[in-house]
């Protein structure tokens, strides 16, 4: 038989007191409406203060005037014919540099050779600011479509190079070990062990490369475009028309924004057991 | 299948890690290697899987493997080691991807793998949503799909809680019962070596050295029985007092470095 312990004595007559909880804190949750509750609040203040005169319309234009400026640019044709233009330059530029930074990244992961290399050039290259490639660019590549989109591309390439190869080596070692443990193959290891350990980097990185590959086609178009976000942008700028000028900055901002949604999308999609 | 350590000596730069160990593990047979922290266990199991080219000597093989094994010495990891991003039935099949079997074979061999662990239930589980000794429950139905010759185990205990260890071991007692598949078991729980092994390898403080093979004098099945304990104990204890002082002064040597 058991032995049961002892029961539980108190002094019963002696006033307890709660332990006080000091766990509180450190635990940011952000409430699901608070931000767009916010954003409609400074919306409204901004609106108020145009439209009582608090705020010289020429220097900051109303939301109202804004939204009126993209639905005539939208009507017109005007902003589909500037943000094709930059979107084209964007896909195609972040599709080349994303192409050509996972090969890279992936050989500097799995490669001697290629690390000691691709580092080397990588560090060198990395902190130019991509944008004062520019004129060179065009020097080689003539003043059309191409050198803007090397510039995204060269833009996009590194950051993605070094995400990737981030990626490759944030991959447990273990699972390597484990998959060389089977005699499995070392194509069939990149697939279905590299590939997927590094996805999160990789994915992390994109996030970065679509906001680089957004500044550059912005600055590039502003340096010598006729159609397209940035170009549409300065020339608003030039003419003083700020309702404009600001209606190119709120479609950048909802690209911005509509490139992470894609991005959050595929992170759920493909990260789902995480 | 019998595997050999051949002279084997490692070396990590200037730090000697194994010194001229050798030993040979048959057919069938369970050999557990036991040891003071940072003796080189986990290393030499390292060796004798080919996952680590030694200094000099070398692992060998001395006869056939079983016709059906896949993968003849199959490691158990002490980290489970599984693909978090595949399902439990996903992990099971990783090591079948590349061998030569058709989708019905490999189905085959997966369900008879998780039904042995018990796993048959969570094929669709992610490993996240499993606990420690599922985990490794997994990590075992991925090194039995292989049917190896020779399971080499490192510490695949020791991430666990007490009570989940206990049931793991009572696993692994049955499943090496029919001898048909040999182990080398990597532990520093004496308890572990005592339960599970043939024979016991007892290595030095770093490097390490062979200092004694011990066999334990009784069958597997026989061990479980009451009457088993005492000898289990003293047979512990007289491995304990082989490498007790040694533990103590690799233990210090651990704080200080």
């Amino acid at each position: 038989m058991l032995d049961r312990a002892p029961a539980e004595t108190s002094a019963k007559d002696e006033a307890t007191r709660r332990v006080r909880f000091r766990g509180a804190g450190f635990v940011p949750a952000s409430s699901r409406y608070g931000g767009w509750i916010a954003l409609a609040l400074v919306i409204a203040i901004w609106q108020a203060a145009g439209s009582t005169g608090l705020v010289n319309a020429l220097f900051l234009p109303t939301p109202s005037a804004i939204a009126r400026a993209i639905y005539q640019l939208a009507i017109s044709g005007a902003l589909w014919q500037h943000l094709s233009a930059s979107l084209l330059r964007i896909g195609v530029g972040w599709l080349l540099g994303t192409v050509a930074g996972v090969a890279v990244g992936f050989a500097i992961g799995l490669s001697r050779l290629a690390r000691s290399v691709g580092i080397t050039f990588i560090s060198a290259l990395f902190p130019i600011p991509k944008i004062a490639l520019l004129p060179l660019l065009i020097l080689w590549l003539g003043i059309g479509e191409e050198p803007k989109i090397a510039t995204i591309a060269l833009g996009v390439f590194f950051s993605t190079a070094i995400s990737v190869y981030s990626g490759v080596d944030a991959v447990p070692r273990n699972l390597i070990r484990m998959a060389q443990s089977f005699n499995v193959p070392f194509a069939t290891i990149v697939r279905k062990v590299i590939w997927p350990g590094a996805l999160p980097a990789i994915l992390a990185g994109f996030r970065i490369t679509a906001s680089v590959a957004l500044l550059l086609v912005v600055s590039a178009e502003m340096i010598g475009a006729q159609y397209g976000i940035g170009a549409f942008v300065l020339q608003a700028g030039n003419l003083m028309q700020t309702d404009q000028l600001l209606a190119g900055v709120v479609i950048l901002s909802v690209f911005g924004l509509a490139v992470g949604k894609v991005i959050g999308w595929l992170e759920t999609r493909l990260l789902h057991w995480r | 299948m019998d595997l050999i350590a051949n002279h084997i000596t490692h070396r990590f730069g200037d730090l000697a890690v194994l010194d001229d160990v050798s030993f040979t593990v048959g057919a069938g047979e369970v050999v557990a290697i036991v040891g003071p922290s940072g003796c080189g266990k986990s290393t030499l199991l390292s060796i004798l899987g080919g996952l680590l080219q030694p200094t000099s000597g070398a692992p060998e093989l001395r006869g056939a493997p079983p016709a059906d094994s896949l993968n003849p010495l199959t490691f158990v990891f002490q980290d489970f080691a599984l693909l978090p991003w595949a399902t439990v039935e996903e992990n099971v099949e990783f090591p079948l991807l590349h061998a030569q079997l058709s989708a019905a074979e490999r189905r085959a061999l997966v369900d008879d793998a998780l039904r042995r662990t018990g796993l048959t239930d969570f094929r669709q589980t992610y490993p996240k949503q499993l606990s420690g000794g599922m985990r490794q429950r997994v990590g075992i139905s991925r090194a039995l799909a292989v049917k190896p010759a020779i399971l080499l185990m490192d510490e695949p205990l020791s991430a666990l809680d007490s009570q989940t260890r206990e049931l793991l071991m009572e696993d692994f007692v049955r499943l090496l019962a029919d001898g048909g598949m040999g182990a080398v078991y990597v532990t520093h729980n004496l308890e572990e070596a005592a339960r599970l092994a043939d024979r016991i390898v007892v290595l030095s403080r770093r490097p390490g050295r062979i200092r004694e093979v011990v066999t334990v004098p009784m069958t597997r099945a026989a061990r479980g029985e009451a009457a088993a304990r005492e000898k289990l104990l003293a047979l512990q204890n007289q491995i304990w007092s082989l490498i007790r002082n040694e533990a103590i002064d690799a233990e210090r040597e651990v704080q200080h470095a």
